[in-house]
């Protein structure tokens, strides 16, 4: 076991889940409302998704939206951070990687 | 009556406090956080849909926080602009000085359709905090390699824990917090290792470290840490540190060795230890972009590169102010007293106001704070020993040390900017935000050159220096941006 999401029972926060369910790459993945992408991910136990230029892995690094290396696609929008983006239920999730050589941000279409 | 109109970017906690004095003052304010919710790092709040009963058991300082946030947030003269990132600042022309023109944008992160909008306020406040900053060892780019903020963010923020078998290593006291939240959500955190020496701590907070910490609001916060990880029975070492992580496609173990004062490590100290995630953090980079493109000066300390501002927290540029840790790293509680100033000030606030002083108190304490934090928790210079020729340096362009080596060293590439040309580091997504200062820090020891030569054709070699602060898509770009300058901003968007 890896990363997980501490159990809604045993947290002390009190807090109520409301179900929700992602596709990633086609698979469906479960997590709950107000997670980020990158959480659900995390939560379901995977650690990486990206793969950077020589094929290596890559998952969260920063959490914060600094260092891109979370980027995934979300229905047609290349690029997106998934430790910043909230998931929505039904949300079409792809990997990407960097060998199919992405334009620098804020230069091009992303 | 007209009301000045003050622009506040980040609802941290220096934004949240110079919000709450700029409408105090009488100004009218609008509140931009790329997040949806307030509270920046410090008080990252869980989200609305998670309905907790009790978040409170996750933050210092909450009631006040909540009180603060209700009370401004729901002001007439406030507009609340969430889920809204600053893209770009314009300078005005010569003819107009004053504050820059706002761009932002608002709608999903990173989403295609986002709405464009203008703001050209009266004074704008920077408050757009820090993020970590982590040097770079073998394997730091395998999955299950996090910075300590993130493990703080995931834990803090949407209650996910980044393992199970942890090791947080690196310097500074933001270690604790971090371990701590790893034990609440029910890791195991296996040792917590600070690089620098017991000397250099001791002799860096020098004297009467705890009533420092107090005097900046911080001791109780550290010592119930400290107590936390007694009762865990986590040791906690100084002069020791992760050299290397090691794994087949996700980190499996880490290479830890004693250091000594200058960070090089002792030969036969060496240990592995079997771990699912470690944490890394070796102090914080403000976020600079955004003080750089609206022309305001910085300047350079111990800690590294922050905005220049006076006792009034104003910047070098008329109508700009900035608080919080894109000045100092002095911790939430100055953050606090920094924003207060600021939005006071940026709101034509009377500057002899008798509730100024305990704020111009706390921010001194807040100084002289991180004066002392980053004496006792440097960056050793002998950190690059770490390095083997293989390890990435730039994580986006993967370039490698050996590539880094042998730009530097020719004589035609010893500028910088062509050895980025070369190597690839720093040009890619994360636009140097993570490798910048470590490439310019190897690169100027590699070739004894600090000062760059002009070189035609070539960008110039100002760091920091994104001109488009965040993403945006070209249609966003192509789209016709709404001017919202007119006194009539929307309280909400
Ligand atoms: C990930 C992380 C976690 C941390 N956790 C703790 C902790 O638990 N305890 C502790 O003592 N210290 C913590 N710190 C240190 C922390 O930064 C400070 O103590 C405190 O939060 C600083 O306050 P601030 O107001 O200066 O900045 P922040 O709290 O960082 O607030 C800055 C705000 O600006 C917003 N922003 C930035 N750029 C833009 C833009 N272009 N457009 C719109 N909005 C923008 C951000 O979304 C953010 O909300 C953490 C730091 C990091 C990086
Ligand atoms: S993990 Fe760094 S940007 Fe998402």
């Amino acid at each position: 076991m890896s990363p997980r999401r501490v159990r809604a029972g045993s947290d002390a926060v009190g807090r109520q889940d409301r179900p929700l369910r992602i596709t990633v790459d086609g698979e469906p993945v479960d997590g709950i409302a107000g997670q980020t992408i990158a959480g659900v991910l995390l939560a379901d136990d995977r650690l990486a998704w990206r793969r950077g230029r020589s094929g290596a892995p890559r998952g969260v690094f920063c959490g914060i939206g600094v260092c891109f290396d979370c980027l995934v696609t979300v229905g047609e929008e290349r690029d997106v951070r998934a430790c910043r983006r909230r998931a929505l239920d039904g949300d079409v999730v792809t990997t990407q990687s960097r060998q199919d050589a992405e334009p620098a941000p804020g230069t091009e279409e992303r | 009556m007209t009301h000045r109109h003050v622009v506040v970017v980040g609802a941290g906690p220096a934004g949240l406090a110079a919000a709450e004095a700029a409408l105090s003052a009488g100004a009218r304010v609008t509140l931009i956080d790329a997040s949806d919710r307030p509270g920046g790092q410090y008080h990252r709040m869980l989200p609305e849909a998670y309905d907790a009963a009790r978040p409170e058991v996750l933050h210092h300082g909450w009631r006040a926080f909540d009180r603060r946030r209700r009370r401004v947030l729901t002001r007439p003269r406030c507009a609340w602009w969430s889920d809204t990132s600053v893209w770009a600042l314009e300078r005005p022309d010569p003819e107009r000085p004053g504050p820059p023109r706002v761009h932002v944008l608002h709608g999903p992160v990173d989403g295609g359709g986002r709405r464009r909008l203008t703001l050209d306020p009266d004074a704008l406040v920077l408050a757009v905090g820090a993020h970590d900053r982590v040097l770079p060892f073998p394997g730091w780019e395998l999955p299950g390699v996090f910075t300590a903020g993130a493990a703080q963010a995931l834990a803090k923020g949407e209650r996910v824990v980044v393992g199970d078998r942890v090791v947080v290593a690196g310097t500074g006291p933001f270690l604790l917090p971090v371990a701590a939240s790893l034990l609440e959500a029910g890791s195991r955190v296996l040792e917590v290792l600070e690089a620098n020496t017991r000397g250099t701590v001791a002799r860096g907070w020098s004297r009467r470290p705890w009533q420092l910490a107090a005097q900046a609001g911080k001791s109780g916060e550290l010592a119930e840490y400290a107590a936390l990880l007694i009762r865990h029975r986590v040791p906690c070492r100084t002069g020791r540190t992760v050299i290397e992580a090691r794994g087949d496609g996700r980190v499996e173990e880490v290479v830890t060795a004693r250091l000594r004062a200058d960070w090089s490590a002792v030969p036969g100290s060496e240990r592995t230890v079997a771990v699912d995630a470690v944490c890394v953090t070796h102090g914080f980079s403000p976020q600079l972009e955004l003080p750089v493109a609206a022309g305001c000066a910085l300047r350079t300390s111990p800690g590294g590169e922050f905005v220049e501002v006076d006792a009034d927290q104003a910047t070098s540029v008329p109508g700009v102010y900035s608080a919080g840790e894109i000045t100092g790293i002095a911790g939430a509680p100055a953050a606090r007293a920094e924003g207060a100033l600021a939005g006071w000030l940026a709101a034509g606030g009377d500057p002899r106001a008798s509730a100024l002083r305990p704020l111009r108190r706390g921010r001194d304490q807040g100084r002289a704070f991180a004066a002392r934090l980053a004496r006792a928790h440097p960056i050793g210079a002998a950190w690059s020993g770490w390095l083997r020729p293989e390890t990435v340096i730039c994580r986006c362009e993967e370039a490698d040390y050996a590539s880094l080596c042998r730009a530097a060293t020719r004589p035609e590439s010893a500028s910088a900017r062509v050895a980025k040309l070369e190597t690839r580091a720093g040009l890619g997504p994360c636009q140097a935000r993570i490798c910048g200062p470590t490439v310019a820090e190897l690169n100027t020891r590699l070739s004894g050159a600090p000062v760059e030569p002009p070189a035609e054709g070539l960008p110039a070699p100002v760091p920091h220096r994104r001109p488009i602060a965040q993403p945006i898509r070209l249609g966003e770009l192509a789209a016709p941006s709404e001017p919202a300058a007119d006194g009539s901003a929307p309280r909400h968007l």
